[in-house]
């Protein structure tokens, strides 16, 4: 069957079979791999994408549920060559170790800054608890994504401020 | 939070050498660039699925694989018939045992695998795998691991001519005669049996390969996830009977590792056997599934222990025999000459009078395997066993456990100290680190708030593990992998403009050596870490080493690393002796410059000295140029690195759920390269232990499923499982290792599930429980409040 999806941005359209999953699109078809697969049972989240800026597991989405929809994957998160602020966190905070998860975590991150500028830990916690890392026992995460909202901060004060800040 | 969590302001200075840096591979990987396996697309590339077995123990009637070949997508499909016909329907374990690549007689696990597809596409090779047609005829499994070696139990390995029971091996150390003796003579016996329940690696990213056989030059490249490439390279190269140097084992980006990518699985084989029959590259990546009942499991030990004591709290003896559940193929990853890993220092921190194992392993039809999960080699058994009996001891004795743990410790003054079991600890300060954890944590104000809950009737416990671990295999004279001395080769070449390249033996699963190996060439050159690459996990492109497990990278490859950078530098001596006209006595070394002694302002740095050592001119008589150099690593001893863990717990009465308030971990790994990479090692190790202590655990039912197949079945902590972690550190270089360094990579997982378990056993006091096994479910930890405690298998 035939899906016109948006990906990034740029409207893709391509022949794929019915039960084809949304990751092995992303994946195989468009070479987006650093969305990944981990589990099959929608537990790991290292499949994190967002489809109309809401984040969902794209291991148990089909493709074809997101044929006129929009996907937002982690190679979109730099934009003109700067680093989205939570990609600069978990750099800054030592948020991953083998960065398989982090991806999906990054997206996660994002979307929940979108809503919440200034989360506490717990909701930081909840955000990100369909996720699993096995390397960072998260508390660098925790603090990446706290990093990435302090950042936020400081930016939306340049705004205001004209850039004087 | 110590000093070193607090991330650096951006004016910070980014040290040349050791020091709080951040990773060279982060800017990849949050740009989603990483390479894992599964990343690597090649023209023409087919897919292929793997076949398994529904049954624990079966014997194969007959395989029916027309209609699989029929389907149009399929290029090949594989049976063990056809591998026999190659020579190949076997292959050695890591244990000098065999394991069936793909089934031929019989399966002897549930996920064993009996048949491979190559297809088009991965949806197609999945398709087609569920049109092959095998035949089975059930056998009786062995699941119970206490029944494996009753009369009568069926026989596993009948493929091993003479075979007929299920045992594996004995093993024993110490001295059992001494160690009686002190038993006869103790005041205080306490006797437990601790279980520690079979538990999966389960990294974020399955096990996989790329197999691309070129047909004209006949080298083989395998794109796989390995801990070790140039072990697999050779074992591939005597499997399989392909020349050494026609084969290319890429480990690119690894997605966690935790031992479980230390063994050749039937899959790797099966990708390599896809890609000569049809002549393309052969993707392979298995599912979760997959994962978890086929590959490598660990622990699976029950352990009865005894520790005899003094009434005064003085430990004077331990002993301990091991039921040890090995699968249905003896495919642990140790030491050819330590068949039960290091689990010889299980006498653990205390100095004591005498010590004795015995151990007994047993096939059963289970998925093989044994040594993973960061348990360096088996320490995660001993130092559970330990800790869990001398917390018992304590409870027998009513004496506080710190109290009790600071009583036996080894003295700083005994090191090098020789444990009962002949194990030579290099250094360390027990003392030190167990009361800066004290210190931390707040000890005495915890037992105090306890108190008080206990009065009304609240269930906090406070647990406490201190660890002793044994990593950086190893001397060659005592250390081998199927023949393969446990030695680590480093290369190093500075280029002309002082920049450099540094090529390693082993490889990372996330542990950040780009970053910390640069760091130990800076630390010794001056050169800085930005300007070092690091090259690893390429056999091409790296020379001879054993690989990343066992916590072995710094302790072994990172002395390497040391010592080929004072290769550089005695050569560097040598050239700027020539360039300041003095002799190599006359000069001084600061980092990254020599000076003549007496005459800072007549110096040259080590960057002037690259540009010399391959530039023209005369270069000091009998000197090569170039500033190039290897060497090969073969370490003296083991390190020895330790920690002191306390763990806060409260236990809800109404429901038995556990909730883990606080974990305070102070580790001693010798010389810090990166602080920030090594608390991230422990905080991740703490999860695990979290994990293990409360929830992980692979169960099988009495026919031999595997009840733990997903990660809905198999529970991982996720961030609301776990605290914030509160570390410290203390500093007790190892004497041996060029730069003081032990490693860390496995201390906290070691570490870590005592003091969970000792917290929660210690919350139940009230009901009068002295031990409960893992996992402490709630309905387990229910069990024991209500004198119901069993044990998990």
């Amino acid at each position: 069957m035939q899906v016109t999806v948006t990906v990034n941005g740029t409207e893709q359209v391509r022949d794929v079979e019915p039960r084809m999953l949304l990751v092995h699109f992303l994946r195989d078809e468009l070479g987006l791999t650093g969305t990944h697969w981990g589990c099959d049972t929608t537990n790991c989240g290292t499949c994190v994408v967002w489809v109309d800026d809401e984040p969902v597991k794209s291991c148990t989405t089909l493709a074809a549920m997101c044929s006129g929809h929009t996907v937002r994957t982690v190679e979109d998160l730099e934009q003109d060559g700067e680093l989205d602020p939570v990609q600069q966190g978990f750099i800054e905070c030592h948020g991953l170790q083998c960065g398989f998860c982090t991806p999906g975590m990054l997206m996660t991150a994002r979307a929940l800054l979108d809503r919440n500028t200034d989360p506490t830990e717990a909701e930081i916690r909840e955000a990100i608890s369909g996720q699993i890392c096995r390397c960072t026992g998260y508390a660098t995460i925790v603090r990446s994504i706290q990093w990435a909202a302090g950042q936020s901060a400081v930016s939306a004060m340049a705004t205001t401020n004209g850039g004087q800040a | 939070m110590t000093a070193t969590d607090v991330p650096p302001t951006e004016t910070e200075e980014r040290p040349i050498g050791f020091g709080r840096l951040l990773r060279k591979e982060d800017p990849r990987f949050v740009r989603g660039m990483g390479l894992y396996v599964d990343d690597v697309q090649l023209p023409g590339m087919l897919h292929m699925a793997i076949l398994r077995s529904p049954m624990a123990h079966a014997r194969i009637v007959s395989i029916d694989t027309s209609a699989a070949e029929a389907h149009p997508k399929v290029l090949a499909v594989v049976t063990g018939e056809t591998l026999e016909g190659l020579g190949l329907a076997w292959m050695p374990t890591l244990s000098n045992d065999v394991q069936a690549v793909l089934a031929t007689d019989k399966v002897r696990f549930q996920g064993q695998e009996v048949a491979f597809v190559v297809a088009e596409d991965r949806y197609s090779a999945r398709d087609a795998i569920e049109l092959i047609d095998v035949e089975y005829e059930w056998l009786t499994p062995v699941v119970d691991v206490r029944t494996a070696l009753a009369e009568g139990a069926p026989v596993i390995r009948t493929d091993l001519e003479g075979k007929t029971d299920n045992h594996v091996f004995d093993w024993e150390t110490g001295d059992a005669d001494a160690t009686d003796a002190v038993f006869a003579d103790a005041d205080v016996v306490v006797s437990e049996e601790i279980v520690y329940p079979r538990v999966h690696p389960a990294p974020m990213e399955t096990c996989g390969a790329v197999a691309d056989m070129e047909r004209v030059s006949g080298k083989l490249t395998l794109w796989t996830t390995s801990q070790a490439p140039h072990a697999h390279r050779t074992l591939y190269a005597l499997v399989a009977g392909l020349p050494e140097h026609k084969i290319r084992v890429i480990s690119p980006d690894i997605g966690g590792g935790f031992g479980g990518k230390v063994p050749i699985y039937p899959g790797y084989v099966c990708a390599i056997v896809g890609s000569i029959v049809t002549g393309k590259p052969v993707k392979w990546m298995e599912d979760r599934s997959e994962n978890l009942i086929s590959t490598g499991f660990a622990r699976d030990y029950i352990m009865k222990t005894d520790i005899a004591a003094s009434s005064d709290g003085t430990i004077r003896a331990v002993r301990v025999n091991v039921l040890a559940d090995h699968g249905a193929f003896n495919g642990v990853a140790s030491p050819t000459k330590y068949p039960a890993g290091f689990f010889g220092v299980f006498t653990g921190s205390y100095d004591i009078e005498a010590a004795h194992c015995s151990m007994t392993a047993v096939h059963t039809n289970k998925a093989p395997g044994g040594v993973a999960y960061a348990c360096s080699f088996r320490i995660t058994e001993a130092v559970y066993c330990i800790e869990r009996i001398v917390d018992a001891l304590s409870y027998e004795l009513e004496m506080d456990p710190a109290e009790l743990r600071l009583k036996n410790f080894i003295k700083p003054e005994q090191f090098p100290y020789t444990s009962k079991t002949g194990w030579v600890y290099d250094s360390g300060e027990y003392e030190r680190a167990m009361r800066h954890a004290m210190e931390l944590a707040g000890y005495d104000e915890l037992r105090a708030e306890q108190a008080e809950k206990r009065e009304r009737g609240e269930l906090m416990g406070i647990g406490i593990s201190f660890f002793t671990e044994a990593v950086g295999a190893g001397p060659r004279k005592d250390m081998d992998i199927l023949g393969l001395g446990m030695a680590d080769g480093c290369e190093l070449r500075v280029h002309p403009t002082g920049k450099a390249v540094v090529r390693i033996s082993v490889q990372s699963q996330g542990q950040g050596h780009e970053t910390t190996f640069a760091q130990i060439v800076a630390e010794e050159l001056g050169i800085p870490p930005e300007d070092i690459d690091v090259v690893h996990g390429d056999t091409d492109n790296t020379p001879f080493g054993l690989g990343t497990y066992g916590s072995r990278s710094t302790p072994v490859s990172g002395a390497a690393a040391a010592l080929v950078s004072r290769k550089i530098r005695d050569k560097a001596r040598i050239i700027a002796s020539g360039m300041l006209e003095v002799s190599v006595a006359d000069l001084e070394w600061t980092k990254g410059s020599f000076a003549v002694k007496g005459d800072p302002s007549q110096s040259v740095t080590i960057q002037d000295v690259a540009m010399r050592a391959h530039g023209a001119g005369d270069l000091p008589e009998g000197l090569e140029g170039g500033l190039d150099a290897s060497v090969c690593y073969n370490p003296e001893n083991l390190t020895y690195p330790f920690g002191a863990y306390i763990c806060v717990v409260d236990v809800d009465p109404r429901t038995a759920e556990v909730k883990v308030r606080r974990f305070v971990a102070v580790d001693d790994c010798g010389t810090r390269i990166n602080p920030m990479i090594i608390e991230g090692q422990v905080h991740g190790g703490l999860t695990d232990g979290v994990g293990m202590a409360l929830m992980e655990m692979i169960s099988f039912d009495e026919d031999g499923n595997c009840l733990s197949s997903s990660l809905m079945d198999y529970l991982i902590p996720t961030a609301m499982e776990v605290p914030d972690w509160e570390t410290g550190h203390t500093v007790t270089p190892s004497p041996h290792h060029p730069i003081g360094a032990k490693g860390v990579g496995e201390s906290a997982t070691v570490g870590s599930p005592p003091a969970v378990v000792n917290a929660v056993v210690d919350a139940l006091k009230p009901f009068g429980v002295r031990h409960a096994d893992m996992p402490l479910t709630p309905s387990r930890v229910w069990d024991a409040m209500n004198g119901n405690a069993k044990p998990p298998i």
